[in-house]
Order: C-alpha cells, then structure tokens, then sequence
C-alpha cells in the first residue's frame, strides 16, 4: 500500500527525465522525475507510492529512462485513463507496472492506494471503494513480473529458449556501407521480398557456433 | 479482402498471409538503428550482462548526433564507447558525426519500400516516408531486438490522413503537420498507423514526407507511412541503394482503415504552435505578433536541405533584427555541403545566421545550445514541450522553416508570405480546412 501522487494537465518525458540529465546514470535521473511540474516528487515519494497521471501519459520521447526514473523512485504503479504507446511499451521493458484505468480520477493526492494487478483492482483503501483497471495481457505481466525485459531475457537463456551466441551472425553477402544488408528470410512464400536480389546467399550462416 | 499497405507490411515481417488489427505477432527485424544516447553505451552493459551477441551486425546502423560536438568529458566517453563498440560487434554501417540519425539513414539509402524497421529514437517513424513500417522503441525494447532480432507487436489500426489541393505559397509539410496536431490532438494517433495519402502528399519531394512521417511521434502514432513512388525511386537511386520495387507495397485503393480525415491543403494558411504542445498550433495571425529572442532552424525535423531553401527563400537578401539570434543547425553534413554549393548557405550566413553543427543541437537540450532562463523561441523542431531546450522557464514556438525564418527578420511572429515575393492577398482561410469523410472501428 502507498500514497496516490496526483498529476493534472500533461506529463510527457521531458518531466519525466529532463533532457539536461539524460547523460547521467538513472540515481541521477530520477533526483529530477517531475520537478519541473512538482519539485517535492522526486524527494518525498516513498517505495510503494502510486501515480495518477492523465491521460495519454508519457508522451513525448522514447528515452527509457522516463518509466525508470519512477520505478528507480519505488513507484508501484502508474494509473492513467490511457498511456503513450511508446511509454507504454518501455515501461513493461523496465518492470514498471502500468494500469490503464478510466475512472482513476476519482482518487485524490495523498488517498492510500493499493494495486491487485494480476485481477487488475485497485483499492482506495482511504475512500473506502475500488476501481476496475484494464487486465494485462499475461505475456507483458509476465516480463513486468520478472522485474523487466532484461531479466526475463536473462530467464530465458538460462532455460536455453534463446541460445546465447558464441559469435556474432552476420550474412554471408558483404554489402558495401551504402547497401542495406539482406534480410535472411525463408517465410516469405509468395510476398515479394522487399531487397530483391538479396537472397542469394543471405540465408548462408556460416559463423554461427 | 482489399488491405492497407500497414497490414501488408506487417504480414511480412511476420510471416503470414494476413494479419488483422489487435492481433499479437512476432516480427523479424529487417533494419535497427541506434544513435549514440540510447545506443552502445546503454545496450552494451545489458547484452555483456546477458552473455549475449548481436543477432546481425549487418541489420544494425549506427549513427552519433545527440551528444555532438563532444565539448565536455561525459560527451567524449560516450561517444568513444559508442565507436568501439561498433568496431567490437562488426556494425559496418557505423556513421560517425555526419548529420541527425534519420536523416543520415535516409540519405545513406538504408532504407526502403517494404522494410520493417525498428529504431532507437522517437522520430523513427521518420523511415516510414520510404514505404517502410518503422518505429521507435527504448534501450531495453532494442536489447531484446539485438539477441532475438525479433519484437512483439499488436497490429495496429491503419488511419488515413489524406489531403487533397495544392499548397500555397510559403507553406509546406510542416504547416500540414502542426495543422492536424490541432485538429487530432497528440493522442490522435492512438499509437496505430497513420498513412498519408492524397495528392497534396503524393506532389511532396522524400524530405517533405519525411517531415511528415517524422511527427507522426506529434500525433502519438506508431508509424507513418508513405506509399513508394517514382520519387521514393528516385530518391534511393541517388542514394545508391540500387533498384527498389515501388510497385508491390501499396495499399489497396478499395481497403477500409479504421479512421480516415481529408483535409483540404488549398485553404491551409501558415500555422504556429504556441508552448507546450505541439497540438497548440493555430493559424500564425492568431498567435499574436508574440516578441521573441531566438529563431532556431534545426533538428531532423526542420534543417534537411529542402528546410534550408525554404528558409533562404525568406532570408535572401535580408537581416536579421536586431536583438535577435539566428541559429541554424543543418540536418546532416551533406545537406549542408549542398546548401553550400548552390548557394542557399551564403544567404543564410549573410542575413547573419550562426552556424551550429550537423547534429540534434539545442532541440533535445541535451548539451549544446541549451536555452536559458526565459529565453523566447521559435524553432523549426518538432516538440515544444517545457524545459525541452533547456531551463523550464524558456518558451518555444514551432512553425516552418518559412515561418521561422520571418520571425527573424521581423523579431517577432510573423506571416512568412508577407516576405514572399508572390503573395497574394486570397488566401483569406474562411472555409474549414479540414473534414471527416468516415470513421470505422471494425476492420470487418
Ligand atoms: S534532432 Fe531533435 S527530434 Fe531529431 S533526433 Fe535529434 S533530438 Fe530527436
């Protein structure tokens, strides 16, 4: 369980992770979450704690480092009526548990919030009533789970569904630095291929351990 | 059925006969670009962590520009990672301080009709305007690309922004774009697939498209695409990517997207987006004669060649006013060599514009050219939003590079086709530039 942090109006990525720090490691980063728009964020937030954000939150850049700075903050979920889709998709990579909920407007900065994700509830314990969110697809809850994209790769390898490589694959044709490399592709039955005259020899692997 | 080019698009990288919207699927990557801030130096540590190679060095294209020039020692070991390790994992189309990553990646003729590309930045839409389905994805998203060369992706809705007529003097794709971030709002997108389409589009030369395909971001889309043409052809052919098929990945001219907007591009009057949003655009009149410091043509967005004409048209044989700072940022160094050579450059630097490196500059506010407290802009960039240039107290403005240019010359906001030799006095904007043919939500 943990407090509700309001946000009105937009919160895009500059907000998020102000582009003047994008150089620096994410400690750093999340030092600066928010303060452009609520200085007091990034000091008093607290493990646990839970952002209301406004629709289409996160909008703006692909930097990552956007949904990490807030989990790097303890965040334990963004609730929002609905999510950009790039922020979207980076904050699964990062482990950041996201819901889309319509009617999270109801909550009020500092209400006590706690998040069911798996039925995908949540629980304003201090207004005494609960709130429908949008369940997550099981394969995103199940890289969200794992703490992020890099972990749950790291799972997968250590069960040997990705094998790690020993040597880099690369086609066997050398394309000169002005021609794009083939695509090694054999499923492509009937759709023509997009660089005709790449196939030959594209799908040769001859480096791969 | 009849498709849209993005379900075509989609089918094959996924390898199957058809895909419907909300489907699940797993792509094969054709195409991954990187750039030095959310490359090398943030995937390295995660694929040594991992144990893991690149899954194919020769699908991977590198380029520096966010942190260029390297002025002080956090900048320099960035880029110094980022060249060793394109060495390290044998990236071959490694282009070092040559210009803005998509605009590099374009000209370089990397990309073409029927790709399915997947790049590090927000702006990789920018590689839709080739025919391709491309977007943007984090560090985290392009680690997974790098060791499977694969990424998940729920097939997106097709929306159709077509626009019919003829620009008018003094405008251009980037009035089109901020006009439909007015109209549709930065969520209009809904993260699906826009194309645009039309003849106003199809009469676009490839960096105008790209201007197009580049906001797509603006508008919160996935991708937006362009269907290939004898331009697209022409383009890569200059290029030196060789023979392109343009004929195979077009849409279906019966197919049905979930969304499609006409607007009208003979009415279009030059527009201004106001801070802090993009989606805060309007027609330039109604912005008010706002008084200004700095007028900035930069970025991927507003500084490839044909960005710099536009402005030149404005500048030539003008000044800049006084109190006033001109910056201009080439997009990439052989657009700069260009503009040099036909003269474009002179104009520029003779109404007293200052010379910014071929790289993202001042727009991200990453190093160079960070804007101070309260500092007025207007820019030829694609994003607004607050503190993006630096201090949060600095406001920016976003309007053409026609636009941009007359503010610099007036100091303030102005209607650039007052300083344009032919303007007419007709184009007066009384009907609604815009108008919803049909909406569907099913693909059915
Ligand atoms: S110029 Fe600006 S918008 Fe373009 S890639 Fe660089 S930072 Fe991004």
């Amino acid at each position: 369980m943990g407090k509700a942090w309001v946000f009105e109006g937009s919160v895009d990525t500059d907000v998020l992770a102000p582009g003047q720090y994008m150089k620096f490691g994410i400690e750093e980063i999340a030092r600066h979450c928010m303060e452009s728009i609520e200085p007091r964020f990034a000091r008093e937030v607290r493990p646990g704690d839970v952002v209301v954000g406004p629709r289409n939150f996160g909008l703006g850049s692909s930097r990552e480092q956007a949904p990490a700075a807030l989990r790097q903050l303890g965040v334990a979920a963004v609730l929002a009526p609905s999510f950009a889709g790039l922020f979207y998709r980076n904050a699964v990579n990062v482990g950041l548990l996201l819901l889309e909920c319509a009617d999270c407007g109801s909550i009020r900065p500092d209400d006590q919030i706690e998040v069911d994700a798996a039925a995908g509830l949540v629980h304003n314990r201090t207004q005494g009533h609960q709130i429908t969110c949008r369940a997550l697809p099981a394969h995103l809850r199940s890289v969200i789970e794992a703490g992020g994209l890099l972990p749950w790769l790291e799972q997968r390898m250590a069960k040997g569904d990705i094998p790690a490589q020993t040597a880099p694959r690369r086609s066997a044709r050398s394309p000169a630095d002005s021609t794009p490399a083939s695509p090694p592709r054999s499923d492509s039955g009937a759709v023509p291929d997009p660089m005709p005259g790449s196939a030959s020899g594209s799908t040769v692997d001859a480096t791969r351990g | 059925m009849p498709r849209t080019l993005t379900d075509k698009l989609i089918a094959r990288a996924c390898g199957r006969e058809t895909v419907s919207p909300g489907d699940l699927v797993t792509c094969q990557v054709d195409l991954a670009m990187m750039h030095d801030s959310g490359g090398p130096r943030r995937v390295k540590p995660m694929l040594e962590r991992l144990g893991a190679k690149v899954w194919d060095p020769d699908k991977i294209v590198l380029i520096t520009d966010h942190y260029l020039p390297a002025t002080d020692a956090d900048s320099r070991a960035i880029q110094s990672t980022t060249r060793d390790w394109a060495a390290q994992t044998g990236v071959r189309r490694f282009h070092d301080g040559i210009g803005i990553c998509h605009v590099v990646l374009a000209e370089q003729g990397h990309l073409r009709p029927g790709l399915f590309a997947v790049g590090g930045d927000s702006h990789s839409p920018t590689g839709g305007a080739f025919g391709c389905y491309m977007f943007g994805i984090g560090a985290t998203e392009m680690l997974g690309v790098l060791v499977t060369g694969e990424i998940w992706l729920q097939v997106p809705q097709t929306i159709w922004l077509e626009w019919r007529g003829q620009l008018g003097l003094g405008l251009c794709a980037k009035d089109m774009m901020l006009a439909m971030c007015a109209r549709l709002g930065m969520d209009g997108g809904r993260y699906q697939s826009i194309e645009y389409c039309g003849e106003t589009v199809r009469a676009l030369g490839m960096q105008e498209r790209m201007t197009l395909s580049n906001m797509a971001a603006e508008l919160g889309a996935q991708a937006g695409i362009v269907e290939a043409d004898a331009v697209t052809r022409d383009y890569l052919l200059a290029a030196g990517a060789g023979a392109v098929d343009i004929d195979t990945w077009r849409a279906d001219p019966d197919a049905r997207p979930a969304e499609h907007h006409v607007f009208n591009a003979s009415t279009l009057v030059p527009q201004v987006a106001a801070p802090h949003s993009p989606a805060n655009s309007a027609s330039v009149d109604q912005q008010g004669e706002q008084v200004l410091d700095v007028a900035y043509i930069g970025a991927c967005t507003g500084a490839k060649l044909v960005d710099l004409r536009m402005a030149a048209q404005v500048l030539r044989g003008r000044r800049v006013a006084n109190g006033m700072r001109l910056l201009v940022g080439p997009a990439s160094a052989q657009d700069q060599a260009q503009a040099q050579a036909e003269g474009t450059l002179s104009a520029l630097i003779d109404a007293g514009a200052e010379l910014l490196p071929n790289a993202c500059g001042a727009c991200a506010g990453y190093g160079a050219g960070r804007f101070d407290d309260g500092i007025r802009v207007i820019a030829s960039t694609a994003r607004n939003f607050k503190g993006r240039m630096g201090a949060a107290s600095s406001r920016i403005w976003l309007g053409s590079p026609y636009t941009v240019a007359a503010a610099a010359v007036t100091g303030r906001i102005t209607d650039p086709r007052l300083l344009l030799d032919r303007y007419a006095d007709d184009a007066a904007g009384v009907e609604r530039p815009y108008q919803r043919v049909h909406e569907r939500t099913d693909h059915g």
